[in-house]
This record gives structure tokens, C-alpha cells and sequence, in this order.
């Protein structure tokens, strides 16, 4: 399993590059995450950040895109312009969780 | 970009630099329950990544975008012989279909199993569409024929065009048919 360093912390991650232990996510982990990918995290990206990986925590599976408008409360609309282009994806990676898996 | 020291191993590429953009167009022409979801399903997980998403409802198809109809789209396993209870090797007889009520059980069935994957239900599958940016459709022939006009359809339509500007639109496009 492949470590690399992000924000002086040493992370496991998988050969996409996504973490693979979600309890070694930290705040400054979650900023480099963020900047590698070109996304700069404002207030609101926070939020839906956290609900995110409390829905992780809580369900055992990274929430799908919908999961996260419909429970989380954030509209679609805008998680498209919080994280452009692919949306889950990179919620997930920012967020130290795995891939959505669901198919909605 | 941060230092060799700092830097992730591997980053993701979540495409964000790709010159050229991926299209897709699906054409929608079923209006069962069952054969409504693949163009939807699929729509939804194009423009999750990123893809420029288009749906071209045409024929019972326009049922999908219908305000008065959307809702109530039924199913049925007359005539489909593939039908099968999930997972089963049970051959269900054509017959049964026919008996009067069975359309409106096979259509609750239908609409548990679908509930349970937690997918939604086609106006909202619709909407999240749309809200996601897919933009949709109406065929001009099938419009024409329903006697439809923009008013009957649900929002997130975009217009009503007909096949020779669904060709222009397409243009470098994968098609799907449904």
C-alpha cells in the first residue's frame, strides 16, 4: 500500500491516490488534498466536507452525490460548482473517503 | 505545485485539464418503467463525470418529461418474455399479465424493488438531471403527434427540436439509443 506525505503527516493511500484510511484525515490534510486538485475550500466547501465523512462514520459508505443534496442539503447545482466537473469524486478525495460506490 | 518532500505520490486526475470534452447524447424512446431507467441511470453518471450530457425524449419516451404523466409510467411483463422475478429462474405466464390489475401490481413491485436500491423516481431522477446540468430534449414529430407544447413538459426541458437538429446537436457526440 503506497504512503505518501501530505501536509507532514504520512498517509496510506491507494494507487488512484485516494486515502485509504479515513481516521488519518486531518483539516491540513484535507486543504493539500484540496489544492492538488486545483479546489480552494471555502466555508461552504467545509460543511459539505464534514457531512461527508460524518455520513461515512455514520453509514459505513461514502455518500453518493444525491445522498449528500438530498440528506446532506446541499443542492446539486451547487456541489457541481463547489467541486466542478466530478463532483463525487472529488468531494471523496478531498474528504480522505472512498469512491462513492452507489449508482444515483 | 508543493515540493517533492510534500507531494502526494500519485494525485488523481479528475480530467479537469482535457482538451477535448466528451459528449453524450442518449435518445429515450421507451415509456415503461422498466425501459425508462437506463438513459436515466446513465445520464445521471455521465454528468457525475463531467460529461457534456444531453437526453432526446422522443415517442413514449416524452412520457418521461410529460408533467401530467411522469409520475405514473406503468410496467409489465406482457409481451416480455425475459420477465423474471429477481434472481429466480421462474418463467412467469403471459397470461397472468393480462388479468386485470396485474399492470398495477407488476408496476408497485417494479417501483419497490427500485425504492429499495435507493434510486429515486423518475421525476425527481429528471430533475437531478437537469439540476446536474443534462439538458433535455423533446421530440418535434412526437410533440406534433401528442399535441404537446413546451407548457406540458416538466422544467429543466430546454426546447423542442426536431431530428435533423438532434443530428446537429450530437455532432461528435456517442449516441445511445433506449
Amino acid at each position: 500500500m503506497p504512503v505518501a506525505t501530505i501536509a507532514g503527516a504520512d498517509v496510506a493511500i491507494d494507487a488512484e491516490g485516494f486515502m485509504t484510511d479515513s481516521e488519518q484525515w486531518n483539516d491540513d490534510i484535507g486543504v493539500s488534498l484540496a489544492e492538488q486538485i486545483g479546489v480552494e475550500l471555502s466555508e461552504r466547501h467545509w460543511e459539505v466536507i464534514r457531512f461527508v465523512r460524518d455520513d461515512y462514520k455514520a453509514q459505513g459508505e461514502t455518500p453518493t452525490l444525491r445522498r449528500v443534496s438530498t440528506v446532506g442539503g446541499v443542492p446539486t447545482k451547487e456541489l457541481f460548482q463547489l467541486f466542478p466537473k466530478k463532483p463525487a469524486k472529488k468531494m471523496s478525495y478531498v474528504s480522505g473517503v472512498p469512491k462513492p460506490k452507489g449508482c444515483v | 505545485m508543493t515540493t517533492a518532500k510534500e507531494a502526494p505520490a500519485v494525485v488523481p486526475d479528475f480530467g479537469d485539464d482535457d482538451a477535448t470534452d466528451r459528449k453524450i447524447c442518449f435518445i429515450a424512446s421507451k415509456g415503461t418503467l422498466d425501459m425508462v431507467y437506463p438513459s436515466l441511470i446513465m445520464a445521471n453518471a455521465a454528468l457525475g463525470e463531467g460529461v457534456e450530457t444531453h437526453i432526446f425524449f422522443t415517442f413514449w419516451g416524452m412520457d418521461i418529461i410529460t408533467k401530467e404523466l411522469s409520475e405514473d409510467l406503468q410496467f409489465t411483463w406482457m409481451g416480455n418474455t425475459a420477465m423474471h422475478p429477481p434472481g429466480k429462474k421462474m418463467h412467469m405466464p403471459q397470461l397472468v399479465a393480462g388479468f386485470p390489475g396485474m399492470t398495477k401490481v407488476a408496476t408497485k413491485m417494479m417501483k419497490k424493488q427500485i425504492a429499495d436500491l435507493d434510486v429515486p423516481e423518475v421525476p425527481e431522477m429528471v430533475q437531478m438531471i437537469s439540476d446536474a446540468g443534462g439538458q433535455l430534449w423533446a421530440c418535434k414529430m412526437s410533440a406534433d403527434m401528442m399535441g404537446l407544447g413546451m407548457d406540458d413538459f416538466v422544467d429543466g426541458v430546454v426546447d423542442i427540436i426536431s431530428a435533423t437538429d438532434f443530428i446537429e446537436l450530437s455532432e461528435g457526440a456517442q449516441v445511445i439509443f433506449t
